[in-house]
């Protein structure tokens, strides 16, 4: 069972913009990254990326997995995984995922890394331009997908995680996003950025890995004017001429023209990643510092965490050789 | 080499993200100008030297630069680019490696849906669209949108047209459009809000080969009538 949308990513496609080759990977990196450094995988190593759950997969050998992300009640062999936990499974084993309760991404990764070609620097699947990944495509049931040889192998005696608060569960239901005024941000006047800033957005039906489109009040330029194409990236938020914004994300074109309000900063993209459709979301403005600051918190809390799963995987762990 | 003797504007720069600096020609009034892509090429070839730059990605008349913002400072980097936009040499982008590129369409009929439409709106026949389409000359301004499209300038200003009011949810690969000032080729099937005038069987982007993309910004593209369906 492959569930919704079960693709190999990777922390996607970087430096090809100028063919038309956009990022896809990981829409939660975070979580990708935490995934890979449970298992003292390279950071670029290839995991799958589970949406909503609803999957099974058999093991074909031993081998070591990491899951993070949202809590999508997975079971191996009926036993329950919880997320941001790592553990080694038998071959034949059966892992689970359930429909997540909330949240909409958990990532799986194992011990040496998804192994399908490199194709333009990543193992990303492009899956709307349908190559990369396993065969430029989405998982179906059946698919018999390879991973690499670990260069260190293990076997942990005893599962082990990180800190649940990772998890990244916001109390309230409305998610807040900070973004960096955009080109465009001052053709709207103050009452319609107050009011695009203080609206909740209502994440509709149509989103996915393209871009998420949002529905609340109708949001219209002072100044419409016709602009030239040019380059995009993950968390522009576009203002068509219908006055409801659209979020371009990872699966996005690499080109625009519609006029940008403003862009999420690169921490809070994984938070989007996690929102379901039914559920609100808001901006926030900040500044350029402040996004770098909070770009460079997550680095340094991946960094400790690193050493943290290393120190753990060899207090548990027994060597195979 | 071409002089370029147009007066110097400054650019206008704004953030796509902490990460990101969208490089835009002031008063540009949207018109697509070839002397100041010349010079926007010549820019991300120069920009992309710079420390901190990871990915110089050429639009229309504009130029996105991406770079690492936990290692530079971006008022530096805004300095830098400035300073290579206005003492950048007056001569074009050496052109040598520039291709010429023709392009066999299958004109009107089942495939180009939008050509009659296009002709009435155009005030033309079908024919004499046919004509200009495949007798001007077209340069790559830049490659975008998605894998190997190229955004091609020098349509025949006869033949502009404002893009639909929705795209077809789904248009084949190899399709030869027309949104605006813009002509095209569809490089992968998909959702496309552009005039579909022709088909092309020739492939623009192949992840297989080397290089990936067929076209590149600079290159000279010329349609060939290879059939017209009526």
């Amino acid at each position: 069972m492959a569930g919704m949308l079960t693709s190999v990513q990777d922390h996607g496609r970087k430096g090809y913009r100028q063919i038309g080759v956009g990022l896809s990977g990981a829409m939660d990196d975070f979580a990708l990254s935490v995934a890979n450094l449970l298992l003292g995988n390279p950071n670029e190593a290839a995991a799958l990326e589970i949406t909503l759950g609803g999957c099974a997969l058999k093991f074909k050998s031993d081998t070591t997995i990491a899951l993070t992300g949202t809590d999508m009640k997975a079971t191996l062999d009926g036993h329950p995984i919880p997320s941001w936990w790592a553990v080694s499974v038998k071959a034949d084993q059966i892992l689970k995922m359930a429909i997540a309760p909330k949240g909409l991404r958990s990532y799986l990764a194992i011990a040496g890394g998804i192994d399908v070609p490199l194709i333009m620097c990543s193992r990303s699947t492009d899956l709307k331009a349908g190559f990369g990944g396993f065969n430029g495509r989405a998982l179906k049931a059946g698919d018999y997908v390879k991973v690499f040889t670990s260069h260190q192998q293990y076997y942990l005696k005893q599962g082990f995680g990180i800190s649940r608060r990772l998890q990244n569960e916001s109390k309230d239901s409305n998610v807040v996003v900070r973004i960096l005024a955009a080109a465009q941000w001052n053709d709207f006047s103050k009452e319609a950025q107050c009011l695009f800033l203080n609206s909740p957005w209502l994440v509709t039906p149509q989103s996915n890995r393209l871009g998420y489109c949002l529905s609340g009040p109708v949001i219209v330029a002072q100044k419409q004017q016709e602009l030239l194409s040019h380059g995009i990236l993950p968390g522009c938020v576009q203002m068509p001429p219908s006055g409801q914004p659209v979020i371009q994300l990872n699966d996005a074109n690499t080109c625009g023209g519609y006029p940008k309000l403003g862009v999420v900063i690169e921490a809070d993209l994984r938070k989007l990643a996690q929102v379901r459709p039914g559920e609100s979301i808001s901006f926030q403005l900040c500044t350029q510092q402040q996004a770098v600051q909070a770009r460079t918190q997550l680095q340094e809390q991946l960094t400790s965490l690193k050493l943290q799963a290393e120190s753990m995987r060899k207090r548990l762990s027994d060597p195979l050789f | 080499m071409n002089q370029i003797n147009e007066p110097k504007t400054s650019l206008q720069f704004s953030f796509m993200g902490e990460g990101a600096l969208l490089c835009e020609v002031v008063n540009a009034n949207a018109k697509l100008e070839l002397v100041v892509q010349q010079r926007i090429w010549q820019l991300a070839h120069s920009v992309k030297e710079q420390l901190g730059v990871l990915e110089v990605v050429p639009g229309m008349n504009n130029l996105l630069v991406v770079f690492d913002p936990i290692r530079d400072l971006v008022t530096n980097l805004k300095a830098q680019i400035q300073h290579l936009w206005m003492v950048q040499l007056a001569t074009s982008t050496d052109n040598c490696s520039a291709k010429l590129h023709h392009i066999p369409v299958v004109y009107g009929g089942d495939m180009g849906v939008d050509i009659v439409d296009l002709a009435a709106y155009a005030g033309l026949s079908v024919e004499e669209v046919i004509e200009r389409h495949s007798q001007a000359e077209y340069t790559v301004y830049a490659l975008g949108s998605q894998p190997g499209l190229p955004y091609l300038g020098g349509l025949d200003p006869q033949l502009n047209k404002p893009r639909r009011a929705s795209a077809r949810t789904q248009v084949k690969a190899g399709a030869v459009i027309i949104g605006g000032s813009q002509a095209s080729v569809l490089s992968r099937t998909s959702a496309c809000g552009w005039h579909i005038i022709g088909y092309t069987a020739i492939e623009c982007f192949n992840p297989a080969s080397e290089p990936a993309a067929l076209f590149s910004p600079g290159d000279t593209v010329k349609f060939i009538v290879e059939e017209v369906r009526l």
